[in-house]
């Protein structure tokens, strides 16, 4: 460092100190932004514990110690007779263990998306529905409890899928062929467009079928206590391959953070890594609106919570939202089968009954910028 | 490394904006872009960096940029916008950290050189003591610096710099632009700006690039470019033109 050069910046000579003082421990000495291990770890212990108490609540009363036998016997080489009953392990291993597993996996997914949709649209306020997942699973499911008659099985999920897929084809195609490029604005307005448009032919389709009117709005409000082993099978591998992609694109959403232009000057494609984190995104809201239904909140909220208490880098926010989104379903969903027992609140309403107070809360008590 | 820019052809929404641009900015000099408002200045820096499609050739020690990937582009030239994205959240040293990307694997992350790479150009900045403060908790001349910093990052040959100078009080606009002066010589840096105060540019710049209607309408030592006649006819400024040190033209403005 010249004399000279050390002159030149003397006048903006910082009151470093002070800032540092202030928040002691907020940000790494080197100022580097980085996913520090306790922070895992505790999101990883926070998971354990919902998943655990998912496993042990219930109407059923199963013995505590009898569960706890019952969930080590089936790990690899250890062996305990657990004393429950037949039944018992049914409801344990047939409706408990995939239940809270599902829900951890569908709140894992949704913020998880959500916080990729923030990092392509650059606003913490999109949700993982921004480009009509929502209402294109809504088209597809209401199509088939209305058309088929009986039982629809693994058609409502499936046709679920599908709609929320194309529904994000759809937005996509309209917003990168209606617009120059791929921009972030028109395809939000594609989004906003198509979601209305499925929206309504959703509303159209229900109305025939006033007396399956229930069975819809049920589907709509979102839940995940038709869990099964079937279901999880269906969608593991699809939400392992956009947990993958996704968790990969963490450093690439930061440098996306200065804007397209100053992303191409730094070498890097906008428009491809929008599209590639746009379809592992949408692939795991397809997911979870598959088997879970519509439920909100959580893809915007968690991303938030992790921002204020972690940090704003995507290679912090992504993977601490898919650990504090399960953890989060979790808790919803053990709310959601336990307040007005026997009958089940839908899981929608519960994550923004319980999870709106709970934001407020955090917002209130911590002091850090909102980081984008 | 020497710019060639030759027969430079943009054009936006249907309007042309440059019509045959044509530069030659020598090794390690320092140019300045000049024109009135909407002449084409802050395009020409971005069709040099294939921002925006454009016909004509850019070679950068003759190495047509037009067939370089990306990555490569960008270790080549580093860019600084007029009103960079800055991420309020965002700290000092990942910010610079950023200038590294053409570096990174696509999928990969950083190594202990990027960092190391990164603390040094905080260094010469004078900016360590910010490494972890936030972009958002930044003044107006300290956030220059950092959008300086994350240029310099990219150790690339050539520096494209959009009015480094927006926005800046006199002291704050002297000390960016000896900043500049001085990475320029020590690096061997070959920097070109648009600046839009004109006797600023005439202290610091080597050549001066007038450009008019999206052409270049007058190219050389700032001397030859700074003339009465001209600024009136290209800004519709009356302005007295004086000598000052080194020959180095000062405008001041005159009252009609």
């Amino acid at each position: 460092m010249s004399p000279k050069l050390r002159r030149a910046s003397a006048g903006a000579s910082p009151d470093v100190s002070a800032d540092v003082r202030r928040r002691p421990g907020a940000v790494p000495p080197a100022g580097q932004a980085r996913l520090r291990p306790v922070s895992l770890v505790m999101a990883a212990a926070l998971l354990a514990a919902t998943l655990l108490a998912g496993v042990l609540v219930g109407a059923a009363g199963l013995p505590v110690g009898g569960v706890l036998k019952a969930l080590a016997d089936r790990l690899p080489f250890v062996h305990v007779d657990s004393g429950l009953g037949v039944i018992d392990e049914n409801v344990l291993f047939q409706l408990r263990v995939p239940r809270a597993l599902m829900a951890a996996l569908v709140g894992g997914m949704l913020a998880m998306a959500g916080a990729g949709y923030q990092g392509v649209f650059r606003n913490p306020l999109a949700d993982p529905y921004l480009l009509g997942a929502a209402a294109g699973a809504g088209v597809g499911a209401t199509m088939v409890i209305v058309l088929m008659p009986g039982d629809p099985g693994y058609a409502v999920p499936l046709a679920a899928f599908v709609g929320a897929i194309s529904g994000v084809f759809l937005a996509y195609v309209l917003g990168s062929t209606a617009g120059r490029a791929s921009g972030a604005a028109t395809l939000v307005l594609a989004g906003v467009a198509v979601s209305s448009f499925l929206a309504s032919v959703q509303t159209f389709l229900q109305q025939f079928k006033a007396e399956e009117l229930q069975r819809i709005f049920s589907w709509l409000l979102g839940g995940v206590g038709s869990a099964d082993w079937r279901q999880l099978a269906l969608i593991a591998p699809y939400s392992l391959v956009s947990t993958v992609v996704l968790l990969a694109h963490g450093r690439l959403l930061d440098v996306l953070s200065v804007g397209d232009d100053e992303a191409a000057s730094l070498g890097l494609s906008a428009a491809r890594v929008r599209l590639t984190v746009l379809v592992a995104a949408s692939l795991a809201t397809a997911c979870a609106v598959a088997v879970s239904g519509l439920i909100g909140f959580v893809g915007i909220v968690v991303p938030h919570i992790v921002r204020r208490l972690a940090g704003g880098s995507y290679r912090i926010v992504l993977p601490l939202s898919l650990l504090g989104g399960a953890a989060f379903l979790g808790m919803a969903d053990l709310v959601a089968r336990t307040v007005v027992e026997p009958a089940e609140l839908p899981l929608g309403v519960v994550t923004a009954f319980v999870g709106g107070p709970f934001f407020v809360a955090v917002l209130r008590s911590s002091r850090r910028e909102v980081e984008i | 490394m020497t710019v060639l820019v030759q027969g430079l052809d943009v054009a936006l929404g249907g309007r042309r904006v440059l019509k045959g641009v044509s530069l030659d900015v020598p090794a390690g000099s320092w140019t300045a872009v000049i024109g009135p408002n909407g002449a084409g200045k802050s395009t020409l820096l971005r069709a040099v960096l294939g921002l925006v499609p454009s016909k004509g050739e850019v070679t950068v020690a003759g190495v047509d940029l037009g067939k370089l990937k990306p990555r490569q582009r960008a270790r080549m030239i580093a860019y600084t916008p007029q009103s960079p994205n800055l991420p309020v959240g965002m700290t000092v040293f990942d910010y610079t950290l950023l200038g590294r990307s053409p570096y990174i694997p696509h999928l990969g992350r950083e190594g202990a050189r990027d960092r190391a790479v990164t603390a040094e150009v905080l260094d010469r900045l004078d900016l360590t003591a910010f490494a972890a403060r936030r972009l958002g908790h930044l003044s107006g001349g300290e956030r220059q610096r950092v959008v300086l910093a994350r240029a310099l990052a990219q150790q690339t040959p050539v520096l494209l710099l959009d009015e480094p100078t927006a926005a800046l009080d006199i002291g704050h606009q002297q000390q960016v632009m000896e900043l500049i002066d001085r990475l320029r010589l020590s690096d061997e840096l070959t920097v070109v700006t648009t600046i839009h105060d004109l006797t600023l540019a005439g202290q610091y710049a080597d050549r001066l690039v007038l450009i008019s209607g999206g052409r270049v309408a007058v190219a050389g030592e700032p001397a030859q470019v700074l003339t009465r006649s001209a600024v009136e006819e290209h800004f519709d400024a009356r302005v007295r033109v004086t000598p000052g040190a080194g020959g180095r033209p000062v405008l001041s403005l005159e009252r009609p």
